[in-house]
């Protein structure tokens, strides 16, 4: 597999998740605490480095044929999901991901709950649980991606840069702008995404399973077009098919 | 208790998702990519793209269709 492959994928996905934590970072600060949130962010990112220090190792200890057919599945099931997701958005059956909508739903539910001061380094405990909960929730998943991909490619270092990239690209612009970054092509990023992550999990899942590709690795050169090009036929269909009721405002991550 | 379903809830909700059946048709194709090759020697590469084929669109189908 193509390193350029593997840092594409995986900064890509990585940057989409760091949207959705900056949305939810700026809403507990702007709205509850800013010392708070932060200690909040800082907490959530030292907790994902220890889960990352904990699989990191246990990923690449597996043989590489059960590593192959883990890792396979576990892109395959992740790689669906994101794609139904969206599908569903571009053919217009489920809402854009929005992130001044959630943005604003999040200042509206922080703004709602009671303003308790205290000392010390988290003087307002609601922000910093809210910053915590969004930025490790949102992170795990990238924890999940840049660990497989880059121990089934054996180039965590460079899942790692790729992962570490996004995450500071994404938060520097937060800052800078500190508003919600609106303007991220988010619903296509996620598409993209879906799709490498369809095409990694099955070749490496079959592989893992014992099969052998036609043309080896590059089967995966015909594998990705061809989910795209599925993929984007399926929305052009269900663009045709009426749904039942109207879609609703995302309001949370995913 | 009440902590461990919690757990348990989320676990399923981040590796399942959102349609239980993407996920047991992906098992469910492993499985018998590997049972096909170990057992039958079948060149089975085929299964699981044919899965995919099979389970998104049914996946997507129903999803559009729940009101």
């Amino acid at each position: 597999m193509g390193a350029g492959a593997l840092f594409i994928a995986v900064f890509l996905a990585c940057a989409v998740e760091a949207v959705e934590a900056t949305t939810i970072v700026l809403a507990a600060g702007t709205t509850r605490d800013w010392r708070s949130a932060t200690v909040g962010l800082l907490t959530a990112l030292l907790a994902l480095a220890v889960i990352t220090a904990i699989l990191g190792p246990a990923v690449t200890a597996l043989p590489l044929q059960a590593l192959r057919l883990f890792v396979g599945a576990l892109l395959l099931i992740f790689g669906l999901q994101w794609l139904r997701k969206a599908i569903l958005r571009a053919s217009g059956h489920k809402a854009l991901h929005d992130e001044q909508e959630i943005y604003r739903k999040q200042v509206s539910i922080a703004s709602a709950e009671p303003v308790v001061r205290r000392g010390g380094l988290v003087p307002d405990v609601y922000g910093f649980t809210l910053s915590f909960k969004g930025v490790l929730l949102e992170g795990l998943e990238v924890v999940f991606i840049a660990l497989t991909f880059g121990g089934n490619a054996h180039q965590i270092p460079l899942a790692a840069l790729a992962a570490v990239c996004a995450v500071v690209v994404v938060a520097v612009a937060g800052l800078a702008l500190r508003a919600p970054l609106a303007r991220v092509p988010e619903n296509t990023m996620k598409f993209t995404v879906g799709v490498m992550l369809t095409a990694f999990g099955t070749f490496w899942g079959a592989e893992g399973a014992g099969a052998r590709w036609p043309g080896s690795d590059a089967a995966l050169l015909v594998l990705a077009p061809a989910i795209a090009l599925f993929a984007l036929g399926l929305v052009a269909l269900l663009r045709r098919t009426p749904s039942p009721a109207p879609a609703e405002p995302i309001v949370e991550g995913g | 208790m009440k902590q461990l379903r919690a757990f348990g809830l989320f676990v399923y909700d981040f590796v399942i998702g959102d349609d239980w059946r993407v996920a047991a048709g992906v098992t469910a194709g492993l499985v018998g990519t590997y049972l096909l090759t170990h057992d039958a020697g079948v060149a089975a590469w085929w299964l699981v793209p044919a899965l995919l084929v099979t389970l998104l669109p049914l996946s997507l189908w129903l999803a559009v269709r729940r009101p």
